[in-house]
């Protein structure tokens, strides 16, 4: 029962600001191209929720090793999602798309999304290269929980800023749940402890 | 004849006292008093199309670009300046060339020029502007409205001769 509750609330969590988006007025002076990359970031944002929920065995039905492939999928998706934000804009506007990867963009919300996109990519690279960690699986996943964290709140202070096509409130509900979801699945896995200096006491 | 009044003490406080004044600045060189000229805003010029031409009206209009042009130092204004206005609206995306127009400032050193709606793009409502005469340096504006509901928005520039 909670399971399905979790299934629900997460939908609903991403589900609501996403129709909102799709509806926004905004769209209506918006050619198809700036309208895709908006909402690509949409959906990368909305897939954030589910990464540490389906790696943590928090989604029922998608537990243990169908989570962690799942994960491995929703987190190919979410490169794809950011490629098609950032090339989407940088058709809509090089300037602007060329500023924000320089760091000189006047938006102040920018630069939290081009480092959430340098993040994203090099959890990425990690997830592919994890098996030629060997050994030192440790510090592989105290590498990617690090980059998830960086992901996540550049996420969020990145779209919350943004006045575009999301509804400021079930944007703001959203970005609640998936800091939620990565802490809880960072506390369950007491990632810290990795740390070799806290290990030792 | 002694000149009595000047002991090495003397010199040396008196010295160290005007060093020590110059130094924390309470002694400024003379300056060219009043209006600062208008820096260029970042991000300014994105999107900026050079020789866009004069217009009475960008598109159908509804929403107000205004503002001043004046001269840095005395902050007189400046008559028949030409300021190119551009930005995401109803009508049209900041790239396009009918998103740009240019007008005059009057005599009285104002402007105003009426275009579509502004809407936010980028995630911000902002219009674009620019002085790009060849009188003064160049200037780039990037105001932001404080509203995306708003239907004017103002900008000013003071120049520095070119």
């Amino acid at each position: 029962m909670q399971g399905v509750m979790l299934w629900a609330a997460s939908l609903v969590a991403i589900a609501v600001p996403a129709a909102f988006a799709l509806t926004s007025p905004l769209l209506q002076w918006r050619d198809p191209v700036y309208i895709l990359a908006g909402f690509a970031g949409v959906v990368g944002m909305a897939l954030l929720l589910f990464q540490p929920l389906l790696v943590g065995d928090h989604m029922p039905g998608l537990a243990g090793k169908r989570g962690r492939l799942a994960h491995r999928v929703v987190g190919a998706a979410l490169v794809l999602a950011v490629v098609v934000h950032v090339v989407g804009l940088w058709i809509t506007s090089p300037p602007d798309v060329v500023d924000a990867l320089l760091f000189l963009s006047p938006t102040p919300f920018s630069a939290w999304g081009v480092i959430a996109m340098w993040a994203v990519f090099a959890a990425a690279m990690l997830g592919v290269l994890r098996r030629r960690m060997g050994s030192r699986l440790r510090l592989w996943r105290m590498l990617h929980s690090a980059l998830a964290v960086v992901i996540v709140l550049g996420t969020v202070v990145h779209a919350v800023q943004i006045q575009g096509t999301m509804e400021p409130v079930s944007k703001g509900i959203l970005a609640a749940a998936i800091l939620l979801a990565l802490g809880r699945v960072l506390l369950d896995r007491r990632v810290w402890a990795l740390l070799p200096v806290l290990r030792q006491r | 004849m002694t000149i009595s009044g000047i002991t090495r003490r003397k010199v040396m406080t008196t010295g160290s006292a005007a060093l020590l004044t110059a130094a924390s600045g309470l002694i400024v060189p003379a300056r060219a008093a009043g209006v600062a000229p208008t820096p260029s805003m970042r991000g300014g010029s994105n999107n900026y199309r050079p020789g866009a031409s004069i217009v009475d009206r960008i598109g159908g209009g509804g929403f107000w670009m205004t503002g001043t042009v004046r001269r840095a130092g005395d902050g007189a204004p400046l008559p028949g300046q030409r300021i190119q206005i551009w930005a995401h609206t109803t009508e049209g995306h900041e790239r396009d060339w009918d998103s740009h127009g240019a007008t005059l400032t009057d005599a009285n050193g104002e402007f105003r020029l009426e275009m579509p709606q502004i809407v936010p793009a980028f995630g911000q409502a902002h219009g674009h502007l620019a002085y790009d005469g060849d009188a003064f340096d160049t200037v780039f504006l990037r105001p932001l409205m404080a509203s995306a509901n708003d239907t004017s928005l103002s900008a000013h520039f003071v120049l520095q001769p070119a």
